[in-house]
Formats: structure tokens, sequence, C-alpha cells
């Protein structure tokens, strides 16, 4: 394979220095290294990131292929810097199965613009009844580690303690999807002012925040580790950093629109702004944001939840849940971490690169940008700031909630081992 | 005004009396042997009800046919809806065939503000009550009704409702014309009481401009008006109260209650009453219940607004107005 220069990069946004990658690996980093026989990359003071790792993704594939495929998935991570995603398990069939996850992981590995990773559903159907085969997907070709029915709570605590049991023979974790089911019953956004003004159904914060206390206090009885997926209020932050304090092992994500936006754009009806969990308070935003900088949040993670145009041009009602964020994570975080002095460029690599695919176990990405290390390396010009413009995406949906918002941040250049997806903008 | 109706908190102080007096030229329309004026010819209104709502589909129609409109009448049972078609195929479909108003009743909260600003059709859109949201010409008639009652047909021209105390009781949480009602009368300088047990009351309630209270006896003595809330006896199953005879022993207005009430006082319904859960007969059946005036002053107050929205320019009857806007 080829040799790569990155001049004058500011790796995790330190002192500029030059990378060459040398085939799958980084061969060198350091000043004034010589750009013999190798094709240069000006950085120009661009910050170099490991590949990002998304714990979060919904590739639709297989089953609503009209909303998203492994293919265009995947091209839309390599687009926002990532160089793995762990696609969720409520596909059509859903991935309850190892033929199901071995189909996925396939069509990633065939793609080859982002390693895909599939989480396995926990129960059959994601019906929260019967424990799907878990070891089966876990020694399939896939090697399937994070176990999930996102889209569904694990609700039923005796299932929710076997999956947290059973899954310790092999390593695995579980994410949960924290919405106690009776309370949410026709939720439609969050429980407070905003929703008793617009008469829409609410999704109070402590259906979400029952689970997690109960799901930590499960984690320490068997002494298995848990995920909590998309943290959404400060009251689940509370719990989570009461049960680290406690040496409990959860780990949590947050996701980029849960950082920025609050239920206050519910008030306009439009459907874009439609997502489970609910965009929640002011106080919510702050508060996770402050949980992700001292590390009581783990990771952040996009729940890129894509959906064709019509579920979402519709009556608030009648929408489907879920907005896109793979081709915008890095942005948001950068304005609502990084541009706010929350989160250096050390810390956004922490929690969008190491930490999601130490949860994941991800072999091979996560890890520092030295000599020796493969080379997923991501590259952002953190001085751009521009409209997002869905057009341009290359996600099959355009569900985005920042249609016509200003952001800071452009990724330019994506390598998965060495390899560029994405080079200036365009990808490969 | 704004150029759509879709919630009572879009209405100014001076639009919702506006909306009243002109409410009250077109009640005189009613006492007049020909019962209708010529402002709306040529014009097509569009009564589009995706839930069932006879009577306020009635009131629309005869408030659209009195001001000489023509009126389609669109129901989603039966149509292209239940067979899968959107709300916006359905409203671009209706004004393709030339629509100048849609008068939409839907059960999804926030259905005709979307219709409104969804780029989706041009038509004047008047919500004739969504989902638990809004339903801003039931807080229109019930604040016109109030004001005849209370001060009086034409003492009450130019007239808001300044310092009259206002007591709305029964199931607030579901209920789109508490909210509106809640908005309408505090624009229009009324005191507000919502009387309901506390699992009836939306979270979020607090930020509303009113008091909320969950004992209706004290409240009744300080009351100019009590309007009861239908509560659906299947709400009993949800578990917001133990028994129908608890919430009536606790909740509802017998004859006792009313008694209890200032002389001048008025006790008002939305309809369609719950005989023997909100309302005892004695109540409802009494003179100080206003639930069938109510229902003709619908009629005018949604000439007044069709008026208002769509003919808007000329005077709606030939003798002098207070004022013009």
């Amino acid at each position: 394979m080829s040799k790569t220069l990155i001049r004058g990069a500011k790796v995790l946004g330190g002192e500029p220095q030059d990378v060459l990658i040398d085939g799958g690996t980084i061969a060198e980093v350091g000043a004034g290294l010589s750009a013999e026989g190798a094709e240069v990359v000006e950085a120009d003071g661009k910050v170099l990131l490991p590949g990002l790792v998304d714990l979060h993704t919904h590739l639709r594939e297989p089953g609503r292929e009209d909303s998203e495929t492994v293919l265009t998935g995947t091209r839309a991570a390599a687009s926002g810097g990532y160089t793995t995603v762990f696609a969720m398990a409520n596909t059509f069939p859903v991935a309850d199965t190892a033929g199901v996850v071995e189909q996925v992981w396939r069509l990633g590995k065939e793609h080859g613009y982002c390693d895909v990773q599939p989480i396995g559903a926990v129960t059959v159907g994601l019906d929260g009844r019967k424990l799907a085969e878990l070891g089966a997907m876990h020694e399939s070709a896939a090697g399937v580690t994070v176990f999930s029915d996102d889209g569904k709570c694990v609700h039923d605590a005796v299932i929710m303690r076997r999956a947290l049991e059973y899954v310790k023979a092999f390593g695995g974790v579980i994410a949960q999807h924290a919405q106690e089911p009776r309370l949410t019953e026709g939720a439609q956004m969050n429980e407070g002012i905003v929703s008793a003004e617009l008469g829409l159904g609410g999704w109070p914060a402590v259906a979400e925040e029952s689970i997690i206390a109960r799901d930590v206090l499960l984690a320490e009885h068997v002494g298995s580790r848990v995920h909590i997926c998309h943290l959404s209020t400060a009251g689940s932050v509370e719990i989570v950093r009461w049960a680290k304090s406690r040496g409990i092992a959860v780990t949590a994500e947050v996701t980029p629109h849960h950082l920025l936006l609050t239920d206050e754009l519910v008030r306009t009806y439009n459907p874009v702004y439609k997502v489970n969990p609910p965009l929640r308070t002011e106080r919510d935003v702050m508060a996770l944001r402050e949980a992700l900088a001292d590390g009581t949040i783990d990771i952040v993670a996009t729940d890129h939840a894509p959906h064709p145009h019509e579920d979402k041009d519709c009556e608030w009602a009648a929408a489907a849940m879920g907005m896109v964020g793979l081709e915008t994570a890095l942005s948001v975080v950068q304005e609502t971490m990084v541009d706010t002095g929350l989160l250096d460029w050390a810390g956004v690599a922490d929690r969008m690169s190491v930490k999601p695919a130490q949860i994941g176990q991800a072999t091979g990405h996560g890890r520092p940008v030295s000599a020796g290390e493969p080379a997923n390396l991501t590259l952002v010009d953190t001085a751009y700031r521009g409209l997002v413009e869905p057009a341009g995406f290359a996600s099959r949906s355009r569900n985005t909630p920042y249609e016509g918002r200003e952001l800071p941040g452009r990724v330019t250049h994506t390598w998965l081992r060495g390899k560029a997806t994405l080079v200036d903008g365009k990808l490969t | 005004m704004q150029r759509h109706l879709i919630s009572a908190a879009d209405l100014t102080r001076d639009d919702a009396v506006l909306i009243l007096d002109t409410a009250e030229e077109m009640a005189r329309v009613a006492d007049r042997p020909i019962k209708k004026l010529p402002t709306l010819r040529g014009r097509t209104i569009v009564n589009l009800f995706f839930e069932d709502s006879t009577r306020t589909r009635i009131s629309f129609e005869a408030a659209e046919k009195r001001l000489s409109a023509d009126v389609i009448n669109f129901t989603a049972k039966g149509s292209s809806v239940s067979k899968g078609e959107s709300l916006k195929d359905t409203a671009q479909t209706l004004e393709a065939m030339g629509v100048d108003a849609v008068v939409i009743r839907h059960g999804a909260s926030g259905a005709p503000y979307r219709l409104a600003n969804s780029g989706w059709i041009d038509a004047v859109v008047v919500n004739a009550g969504d989902g638990t949201h809004q339903h801003p010409t039931q807080a229109l008639l019930d604040a016109f009704t109030m004001r005849r009652r209370l001060i009086g047909p034409d003492a009450g021209l130019g007239q808001d409702l300044d310092g009259r105390r206002i007591t709305i009781v029964g199931d607030v949480l579901h209920s789109r014309v508490a909210r509106s009602n809640v908005d309408l009368l505090h624009t229009l300088g009324a005191e507000v009481t919502l009387v309901a047990p506390p699992t009836l009351l939306p979270v979020g309630v607090e930020a509303w401009p009113c008091e909320v209270s969950y004992d209706l006896d004290s409240t009744l003595t300080k009351s100019d008006a009590v309007m009861m809330l239908r509560v659906q006896r299947e709400r009993m199953n949800a578990a917001f109260f133990p028994t129908e005879r608890e919430y009536s022993r606790r909740y509802g207005l017998d004859g006792d209650r009313m008694a209890r009430m200032p002389e001048h006082a008025v006790v008002m319904h939305p309809g369609p009453m719950v005989r023997g859960m909100e309302i005892t007969a004695e109540v409802a059946d009494s003179d100080r219940c206003t639930v069938v005036e109510q229902v003709a002053n619908g009629v005018s107050i949604r000439m007044a607004v069709l008026y208002l929205l769509l003919g808007g320019n000329e005077p709606a009857v030939t003798h002098p107005r207070t004022e013009e806007k």
C-alpha cells in the first residue's frame, strides 16, 4: 500500500506535527518528516483525531432500505469522520440471530467505508420476553459483544438481570434503552411546561431515570457491566454519578442533539424534532454537557436514525421518532463542548473514539495517534463555520434538526486503516 | 389579526374584543326573518373533520351557510384518509379544488398548525379542535357567552372580561377547551382558577396564567362563572380517579353546590354533558346554565371568525360598527 504524509496537523489539538501513514499503519509522528514517496495532505493546522467510533447507529438494512442501507450509512459515517459504527439491532428481520448479524457485518466489510460492528438484540424480536441466542451471535463471524433492544426497553427486571448475568461468560455488555413503558404510553415529547401547553402526551424524565436506577443496582448485584443508551435528563446524570461513585460498572452515552436542542423547539410541531428519548429542557442540556466534561457520561453516540421524508412530512403524532446524526455529530460536539471550553480536542478524542471503542471492544480503533498504531484517523477543519445543508448528505435520509443552522467544524479527511475514505470532504 | 386561527393564545386583547363585537352583530342576523348575509358569496370553505364531532361541524356549517359561502364537508371515515392518505395530500387535493378556507378538526395536537405553517397549502386555516391542544372558537364562544351574561349584549360591546372570576372544573389534562379558555380569558383580563383532582392536571400547569385548586367548594363562592368540563367514564379505568361516584362527590356540580355560588354567577358547559357525572340534571336544566345559549353563540362566533379571516374589509352588516380594524 502507498504512503501518505499528513503535514502540519494538530494531533489531538496539540502543536502541529507531521504524521506518516505507511500501508495500514501509522509509521511515524514528528516534525519535518520526509515526504519521499508519499502523497502529501497539507493539514495546515487542522486537528487530527483517531477515527471516530459510534456505538449507536441505525443502518436500517435489512428491511428499511428506503431510509438507509449499510452502504449509504457507512458513507455517511465516513463523511462524519467515523471509522467504526455499531449497527443497532432493530432491523427487519431483527438482528437476533447469528445469520442477521453476519449479513450486516459482511455488507460493511464489502463496502469498506467504515467498520460495521453489529449489535445483537437482547430478546427475540425485541419483545422483551425471551433471550435471543446471545452466545451464538458472539461466536458468529460478526463477533457481537454489545447487545441491545434499542428502541424498546428491556423492561422486565428478571429478563434484564438474566441478560446482564449471561453475557459475563464472554465479556459482553447490555446497552439499555431506558424507558419505562407504562409511564410513556402515548408519550410524544418531554413532559413539562411545553407539553402542557402543546397538548402532547408527556414523556416524564422519571420514566428514564427509574429504569437506570434499577439497572445500575441490578448490575451491582450480579457484578455485570451495563451501558446506558442516550441518557437525556439531569436526574439520570445524578444516578450514573452515584453509581460510579459506588464502583458499579456502568457507562453512559449522550447524543449530540441532547447536548444542543431543547423541547422549546417542539413548539413548531415540526416532527424533525421528534426523537426518542425526547428533547428535554435547558437545565437537562447543561447537566449533560457538564457530565460529559467530567466523565460521568463516558461517550457521545449519534443515535443516527434515518427516516424517509414522508415519515416526517406529516402531523407530529403520526411522525416517526429519530434524527440523522453521523454527518453533524462532530460539529455539534465542537459547538457545545469545545467552543464553550468544556472539553479540549483530546477530550473529544476520548469521548468519541477511545471510550466508545473500549466499551464496544472495537479492536484497532480508538488508539493513540502514534507510530505502530492502525491508521484510523480523522482530520477536522475546526476553523470552518457553515450552514448545515442536508441536500449534501451521504445518508439516504435528510431528517436532520440542524437544516440551515450554522455549526462549526468540518471533517475533511477520514482514513480507515490507511485507506482514505474521505478526501477534501468528498467520499472516495 | 393573524391570517389563520390556530390557538387562542395567538389573539391579542383587541383581536378578541373585535371578534366578540362582530359576533354580536352576527347574532342580530339570527333574529331576522332571513338569517343570511351575502358576505362570503363565491367563497368555498371545507370542513375537514378527522374526528367525529357532529355539533362543532354543524355549528361551522351553519355559520358558513349564513355567510353564503359554498360548503364542502369532508369526514375522514370512508374517505381516502382511511386508505392511508396523508394530511398533506388530503389538504392539497382539496385546495386544488379551489378552497379558500379549511376548517380542521384533528385528533393530533398541532395538526392545524402544521397545515398552516408547512407550506402545504395557501388557504386560511381555522382550528376546530386539535387533540388536547386548542379549540379557539370554543373559547371565543364561551367568552362571548360570559360577556353577554355578566355585562350584557349591548353594554358589553368593546368590553373585555377584566376582573371576572372564572372557574374551570374537571378533566383539564385532556381538555383543549380548558387550554383555549385559560389563554383567551387571561388575554381578556379575567382571573381563571382551574379545579381538578391532581391526576387530571398536566405537569407544567404551574406555568399557565391561572390559579390551580383541588377544592371545588372553596372556589365556588368566589366565581362569576363556573365551567364544567366533560369527564369521560373511561378515565376511571386509567386510575385518574377511583370511581364515578367519588368523582361526582368531590368535583361534580349539584344543586347544593350551585346554591353556594354568587347569585349572578352562571354555569357553563362546552357539551356534550355527562349528566350525573360532572353535572346533575337539576343544574343542567336550571336557568343559570348557559349550555344551550353557548350552542347558539357558537354560530355567531364562527360567523365572526370566518368573516374577519375571509371577508375582512367590508362591514359585516349595514349598521354603524363601534370600531373597524
